[in-house]
């Protein structure tokens, strides 16, 4: 079976470690934030300028004021600090956010990224993600493995505008784990109950596939 | 006016001077922390032909989207532009100009634009059709390119206090452009929720220093929120 959005979710939760800085994308990389395993603590950046993003208010708490980078209303959690966008986005290009989180349309065995602009379609912006892309040591992608008619989103080369190149280090799908490295896919993990040969047949680039490929586990 | 005191009492007063083809530093993240009454007075003058540099370019019938509706925007310098039915209309159209720049660049080119520094390499767009035409050049092994920072004829910035000499301080995200906005303009108009005495304000707290404010406008806000995201329980 593959992966839901949540489940994909809770694995990439699996990468955080305790002590993290994490800016998490909108969609998928947002939902990261509900599986923060217990014993660890985690602090998330948002790119308009606050680090410790909070829960959702309560009704009594909405403040127009306070919003994320998705210009959903928040609150601010314990510790939280609040700065400039040219302070957040020092943070995120010098390095010093641990871990980004994003979503893609595209990765290439090569690291590369695309995930802002489809030609023909409206462009909307990049907003921050070429900013995180390229400041980030470590950059989770999660997307689907493949569209909906079943072409792979994990190419030889990216086909559409890139975000960033040689950046994308690891990416967690609704079918497998991944680790980019050496201009290839390397198969790390497979969703409970798909095949090796699945992923193959979805993987468009490189693939390189060990003896032993085990399944995700998602006990806690 | 007299001294430093920079209080205007009307917005006539605050955007005087602003005629066509003018470019405008615009502080605001979506439509958190605009300065609103700023921007209802730029309509009200009816100047065209303007740029306005800004993170996104307000909504369909709020913040800058506004200006949209008279056509009197002729280049956006954005990161994102979603949001907004008029946008998409006068951009495929070919009547609106914009030129797509990731946040964190156009955060700097602010920034740097108003500390007198021309341009700056960063990584930021390496490769993506954001370096064309584009110098690139080699730090430690690492592919970077030029990008010029950036200045307008007014900047436009709300910030929540303001003593009579400008000193201002932020509240919350609303921060997010407006502190490096105030700095990029040769006429910087601020308006606050509330105005208040020299020496109320704790100098270890003002977030800019009032060197950087020419006018200041005490405004009243509406402050609408695009998504309003609640607790589940």
């Amino acid at each position: 079976m593959s992966l839901n959005r949540d489940q994909i979710a809770m694995r990439v939760a699996q990468e955080l470690e305790d002590g993290y800085y994490v800016n998490l994308g909108i969609g998928i990389p947002t939902l990261v934030a509900n599986y923060v395993p217990n014993d660890i603590e985690v602090m998330l950046q948002s790119e308009n300028g606050l680090l410790g993003i909070g829960p959702y208010p309560t009704e009594d708490q909405v403040d127009a004021d306070m919003i994320n980078a998705g210009k959903e209303t928040v609150t601010a959690a314990l510790g939280a600090s609040i700065f400039s966008s040219a302070e957040s986005f020092a943070m995120i290009r010098g390095g010093h956010v641990n871990l980004t989180v994003l979503g893609a349309f595209e990765v290439d065995q090569n690291g590369n990224i695309a995930s802002y602009m489809i030609p023909g379609k409206l462009v909307k912006g990049m907003g921050g993600a070429m900013d995180l892309v390229a400041g980030a040591d470590n950059i989770i992608v999660t997307m689907t493995h493949a569209d909906k008619r079943d072409n792979s989103k994990l190419l030889e080369n990216c086909s559409l505008p890139l975000t960033g190149v040689g950046c994308v280090k690891r990416i967690v799908t609704d079918l497998a784990v991944l680790e980019v490295k050496d201009g290839a896919f390397h198969l790390l993990e497979r969703a409970p109950g798909v095949s090796v040969e699945e992923i193959q047949q979805k993987t468009a680039g490189k693939l390189v596939v060990p003896e032993h490929v085990p399944e995700m586990s998602f006990d806690a | 006016m007299s001294g430093f005191n920079k209080v205007v009492s009307n917005y006539q007063e605050a955007m005087a001077g602003l005629t066509d083809d003018m470019t405008i530093i615009a502080g605001g993240f979506g439509l958190c922390g605009i300065p609103e009454g700023l921007i209802t007075e730029i309509k009200r003058l009816g100047v065209k032909g303007l740029t306005i540099v800004s993170n996104n370019c307000g909504t369909d019938n709020f913040g800058l989207g506004m200006l949209l509706e008279d056509k009197q925007i002729k280049k956006m310098v954005s990161s994102y532009v979603g949001e907004n039915a008029e946008f998409e209309r006068q951009y495929l159209s070919g009547e609106l100009e914009v030129d797509l720049t990731p946040q964190g660049t156009l955060a700097e080119k602010m920034r740097a634009g108003g500390a007198g520094i021309p341009a700056f390499y960063t990584a930021t767009g390496f490769g993506t059709p954001v370096a064309e035409g584009k110098e690139v050049r080699q730090f430690n092994g690492r592919n970077y390119i030029l990008e010029e920072s950036v200045t307008g004829d007014f900047a436009i910035v709300k910030a929540w206090k303001a003593d009579k000499i400008g000193n201002l301080v932020y509240r919350d995200t609303a921060m997010n452009f407006n502190p490096m906005a105030a700095t990029a303009g040769k006429i910087t108009v601020v308006e606050v929720e509330e105005i208040v005495e020299v020496g109320e304000l704790d100098p270890n707290q003002i977030h800019t220093p009032g060197i950087y404010v020419n006018r200041i406008i005490k405004g009243s806000f509406e402050k609408r929120i695009e998504k309003i995201t609640l607790a589940k329980n």
